[in-house]
């Protein structure tokens, strides 16, 4: 056994070498006790460190840590300032005057300036979607000095100060100059940001872990926080985000310890938390998150609106998040569009999706004429809170008299497909499901389902120009009454013509131990600021 | 014998060449875009046009693979799609954990496996016997994940002996390093051990046979002496030859047990890229991997004519 | 998983055999390894093959208010005209409320069948190489090179990125497993071709004139059948199980389409609290491919000689 006992020796060398040669992150925890290291099991990878280039959450939930915004929103969804000191706007409602806050500075040290958060808004406003609608309405923004700075309006917009303080993606969050200069097509490679964390970037193992250390110059507010509102103040000095693509690990790994806390475990797991004093499992998201049922409006038979409209009468909310959440404690029906208990929550006209009328939905079809042309709907595979949409949502239309053919792919696969506008026979697609945070989707102008612009409007491309004219009504409208009456409008043109049905609201689960950490918040994103862990 | 090396690997050459083709037009003609998962969950038509644009996916097809060889050929193997680092340095990042699995399972292969064989092959026909076959079928028929859940299930939750996941370098200390290798490693071995054992008692049976352990006992030599000096040593050949080909499977095998135990290795990278569509990333793995199984087995090939004076080059 | 061990059973067939012909069923038949295969997995395509009349239910029918019931609910049906009657979900049911038990039964037909054809395919496909590749001298080396291409890519890293190739699908996942199987089987056939290609009998034939085709197969053709029978069960053991593991890692058979990978692959989320979707699944897999190896064992017993005299 030469061979065996060379190779074994030569291996382990290599191993140690490996092991000497590059710099271990994972192990900091024994090395230094004296320090508090919050352990994190995200729902995903952290894979793209620039929140302004991705809509994806993780990257969203990343930018918290690392930037801070000029405005946030409290939990009762209340805006108030934030990096913004005070502001004031001019009696025409065309000058916004902002003064930032005392003692803010960058990672490296630096102050932030006018210049920065000008240049910030810029970047964020020419690719996010509430963003480039702003800009519509901007003629220039000034820097009066270091600290103040002013937008100036072409005609009033109602919606200044709420895209500023957007709370989800593509989230306004502020950066060095030298960075937002970056085109917004480009991914940045500098990771300083004002914000509560630093991003350890050369610490940062892609796919395994993501580390933040506390930000020593941090200033926070004196108010409580709420949400991302109010006094960021860190208590731990390091958060790490671990990956673990398997639940069932991970479950395990806080059960015994191992992390501290998890973001999202499926809620059928839930069980095995019961009983055990040492870990809560609680809701931290109060508005929680909406499932979408989206049909491609260029291709047979939902290009017609009526074989549209069969298809909301056949499905209902109760099915789709019984069959991916399960338990009633945490998933709602809910027949506001714009989230239940919100400001533009209303019932009105949506009677159709809340249930199921197969027999109705067959007699349309049949006025309707449809001929049979098969319907593509794609399932998604690897996403536990969506893999089972797909074949609900396929039963449903099957039973209503569609010839439906259900497709199964991974998540990525399915993001690529929704995107092409070719027939379904080529390539293309009918039906697909997706959840949104209900942080998104507010209101008609941030949430991308009611764009109804044709060929500029989300996947599905809906093409309604009534809905674009209520959507611009809504978005210029200042009065908070007139607002909703909007809101309302919308709501019912978007069940008409069928944009997009709201599926079912169901909320995530975070879970953590609660023999360690203490101060855990709610929030529309993940919050690790306020947390104190002890051992 | 210097000659053969160099004859053998030159050869290695074309051999790697066709993988490097394969692989570039494999991937490229999958359906999934990457450009659409960069743009994240929610991201619009014109994001994803724009990124696609930036990346180059617009070009012929063989301009790209033209760049992107000339590129391997100087050692880079271009950028992640998803996390603007180099690729080579994301594999490095990966190799230690897989390096590490690798050769604590083939060490727990080699220890446990020669031995039972080269006893089950002495005992030949008793209940010890039996039970090492009976064994190394059932390690084969048993799927990798089911068995690593239940051994979790029974000796990290049940029995807390062992941590349920993760991994620590062996910078952290050797106990913590070994820790938690110890569930992946007896995961990932037993399909290797039921495989050599079953190779080992074959070969040393058929040795066993042979003219000349007759007259080595003839010649009044003691039964451990004829199996370690004679029986073993000529049965060493097949039993390396079964453990290169071995390497194939460890690596199949590394990928699920990676994904189980949550070990940050090359296998949960592959998985990653491949569900990502992160293109240079899995053409790089696949490459590292034939190249590594390539090199393995050249080494075995050499590792003849130690093993067996016979063999010569 | 599997395809290690043939590789030592790749010796020619031996000069007695015509005198073994005789006995030879006698032989495979009474070998023990032989019999208890041959009976489980006889029962297990018996299971596939009736399925429908085994007391299932169609295993894509979902119910999201019946989901994640533990083994032996029982579940009263009112049927239209108002009779009642009860069901009993024997396996428990799964996320969707799909019956586990007719999922795991129908499974057996998907599960046996991709083990079958891949075995068939790769057999066909590396015969026709191997055969040809070892006769015509100039291909030879053509053909040397690709397999030795393919076969230095490890063949669950080449499944994984084959299947994400066209759309997840039965045929795409059985094309994934078949492929990285070939070359070992076009190696086995090649190395039989160029042993007995140096028989004195096939070079008689060649100097009388016969024609490269006829020698392929009256003389080669019937010597590489047993080894290939051999080595096709412990392919279709192994692509039962490579199917279930591509299954695992997500880029396995569609849901839709119950196998026992994708039934496990699903249940694994909640094995802690529902065992019961990896436990019956799992049972069935781990029977059947123990089956197949077993026979493929006694098989290689029995048909090659040089490996009976060894075990």
């Amino acid at each position: 056994m030469n061979w065996g006992r060379t190779f074994a020796k030569s291996a382990a060398k290599t191993a140690l070498a490996a092991a000497v040669a590059l710099p271990m992150t994972l192990g900091m925890t024994a090395t230094a006790s004296a320090e508090t290291t919050l352990r994190v099991v995200m729902h995903s990878d952290l894979k793209i460190v620039d929140p302004i280039w991705t809509t994806a959450y993780m990257s969203r939930n990343y930018g918290y840590m690392v930037y801070d915004t000029l405005f946030a929103m409290d939990a009762e969804t209340n805006v108030h300032p934030q990096m913004v000191d005070s502001y004031t706007v001019s009696d025409d409602k065309l000058t916004y005057t902002m003064t930032l806050r005392d003692g803010l500075k960058w990672h490296d040290g630096a102050p932030v300036t006018s210049e920065d958060c000008i240049a910030s808004i810029k970047r964020w406003g020419s690719k996010d979607s509430m963003g480039q609608k702003l800009l519509e309405f901007v003629s220039e923004f000034k820097a009066v000095d270091d600290k103040t700075f002013q937008i100036v309006l072409n005609k009033p917009y109602g919606l200044v100060i709420a895209s500023l303080a957007k709370p989800s993606s593509n989230v306004p969050f502020m950066m060095p100059k030298r960075v937002a200069e970056t085109p917004s097509s480009e991914q940045i490679s500098d990771y300083t940001g004002s914000g509560p964390f630093v991003f350890k970037v050369d610490e940062w193992k892609p796919g395994d872990v993501a580390v933040f250390e506390k930000f020593d110059d941090y200033v926070p507010r004196s108010e409580e926080p709420s949400w991302a509102a109010g006094g960021k103040v860190v208590k731990v000095d390091r958060v790490e985000w671990v990956s673990i693509k398997d639940h069932q690990t991970a479950v395990n790994a806080l059960l015994e310890g191992e992390v501290d806390y998890l973001e999202s475990p499926p809620t059928d797991l839930l069980p095995l938390f019961e009983g055990n004093d040492d870990i809560t499992a609680q809701i931290l998201n109060p508005l929680g998150n909406q499932y979408m049922f989206r049909l491609n409006w260029l291709h047979p038979p939902f290009d017609n609106v009526k074989m549209r409209r069969a298809a909301l009468m056949a499905i209902n909310q109760i099915d789709f998040v019984q069959a991916t959440i399960g338990n009633p404690e945490y998933y709602k029906e809910c027949p506001a569009m714009f989230i239940c208990g919100t400001s533009f929550a209303s019932d009105e006209g949506t009677e159709i999706v809340m249930k199921s009328d197969i027999a109705g939905a067959k007699k349309m079809l049949e006025e309707a004429g449809y001929d049979g042309t098969p319907v593509v709907v794609m399932q998604s595979t690897d996403v536990d809170v969506l893999n089972n949409l797909g074949p609900v949502a396929a039963d449903k239309l099957k039973q209503a008299g569609f010839n439906v053919d259900l497709q199964a792919m991974d998540w990525q696969t399915l993001v690529a497909r929704r995107a092409k506008k070719e027939a379904p026979s080529d390539g293309g697609w009918n039906v697909f499901m997706t959840s949104w945070t209900a942080a998104d989707i507010l209101n008609p102008i941030s949430a991308a389902g009611y764009n109804a612009g044709c060929d500029k409007a989300w996947f599905g491309w809906p093409c309604d120009a009534k809905m674009e004219e209520l959507r611009e009504a809504f978005a210029t409208e200042t009065d908070a009454d007139k607002q909703k009456t909007l809101a309302v409008e919308i709501q019912k043109r978007a069940m008409e013509v069928v944009t997009h049905a709201h599926a079912g609201q169901w909320y995530q689960v975070p879970a953590w131990r609660s023999d360690k950490l203490s101060g855990v918040l709610g929030g529309p994103f993940p919050i690790f600021w306020n947390i104190a862990k002890s051992e | 014998m210097f000659g053969f090396i160099v004859q053998r690997l030159l050869a290695t050459i074309p051999v790697l060449g066709m993988v490097a083709v394969f692989v570039f037009l494999m991937l490229r003609l999958t359906p999934g875009d990457p450009a659409a998962v960069l743009a994240g969950d929610n991201g619009t038509p014109d994001q994803i046009a724009q990124i696609r644009e930036s990346l180059g996916l617009n070009e012929p097809l063989l301009v790209q693979l033209g760049i992107w060889l000339g590129n391997i050929l100087q050692g880079d193997f271009g950028q992640s799609y998803f996390f603007k680092k180099d690729v080579s340095e994301l594999i490095l990042l990966r190799v230690e954990p897989t390096l590490a699995l690798a050769t604590t399972t083939l060490i727990l292969t080699i220890v446990v496996a020669v031995p039972i064989g080269v006893l089950a092959a002495y005992r030949h026909g008793t209940w010890i016997d039996r039970s090492v076959m009976a064994f190394s079928v059932a390690g084969f028929s048993v799927p990798v994940f089911v068995l690593g859940y239940i051994l979790i299930y029974l000796f990290a939750m049940e029995i807390d002996l062992f941590p349920v996941q993760g991994y620590k370098p062996i910078s952290d200390g050797f106990w913590p390093f070994i820790h938690r290798l110890v569930l992946p490693s007896i995961t990932l071995s037993v399909i290797y051990i039921a495989l050599i054992a079953r190779i080992t008692r074959a070969s040393v049976l058929e040795v066993l046979g042979e003219d000349y352990i007759r007259t080595a006992y003839a010649k009044g030599l003691k039964p451990n002496t004829v199996l370690l000096k004679h029986a073993l040593r000529n049965a060493a050949v097949p039993i390396v030859t079964v453990i290169g080909i071995g390497i194939a499977l460890l690596i199949g095998g590394v990928v699920v047990t990676e994904s189980v135990y949550n070990i940050p290795g090359l296998g949960r990278l592959t998985v990653d890229a491949v569900l990502g569509r992160d293109y240079p990333t899995i053409q790089a793995i696949i490459i590292v991997f034939s190249f590594v199984y390539v090199v393995i087995n050249l080494l075995i090939d050499l590792s003849y004519s130690l093993l067996d004076p016979r063999i010569r080059y | 998983m599997t395809e290690g061990t043939e590789h030592l059973v790749d010796g020619a067939a031996s000069a007695d055999a015509a005198s073994r012909k005789a006995t030879l069923w006698e032989q495979v038949v009474r070998n023990p390894s032989v019999m208890f295969g041959g009976i489980v997995l006889g029962i297990m395509v018996l299971i596939a093959v009736c399925a429908p009349f085994l007391g299932t239910m169609d295993p894509s029918d979902i119910d999201p208010a019946w989901r994640n019931k533990k083994p032996g609910t029982e579940r009263v049906i009112t049927a239209d005209d108002g009779t009642q009657s009860t069901w009993t979900y024997l396996m428990g049911t799964d996320t969707l409320g799909r019956d586990t038990y007719s999922r795991v039964i129908y499974g057996a037909q998907v599960s046996l069948a991709v083990g079958l054809v891949v075995a068939m395919l790769s057999l066909a496909i590396g015969l026709v190489v191997g055969l040809v590749s070892g006769y015509i001298r100039w291909l030879d080396s053509i053909v040397m090179r690709v397999m030795d291409g393919l076969m230095a890519i490890p063949g669950i890293l080449l499944a994984i990125a084959l299947v994400s190739l066209a759309d997840a699908g039965l045929v795409t996942v059985i094309l994934a497993i078949t492929i990285p199987e070939i070359p070992r089987v076009v190696r086995l056939v090649r190395s039989i071709v160029l042993s007995i290609r140096e028989e004195p009998y096939v070079e008689a034939a060649i100097s009388v004139g016969t024609r490269v085709p006829l020698i392929l197969i009256r003389h080669v053709l019937p010597n590489t059948i047993a080894p290939l029978i051999v080595q096709g069960t412990y392919i279709c053991a192994s692509a039962i199980l490579v199917e279930a593991i591509l299954s695992f890692l997500g880029v396995g058979i569609p849901p839709e389409t119950p196998t026992w990978g994708n039934i496990m692959a699903e249940g694994r989320i909640l094995f802690r609290v529902f065992p019961h979707n990896i436990l019956f699944p799992g049972i069935f897999l781990a029977i059947t491919v123990l089956a197949v190896n077993m026979l493929g064992d006694g098989l290689r017993d029995t048909l090659d000689p040089r490996m009976r005299k060894r075990l």
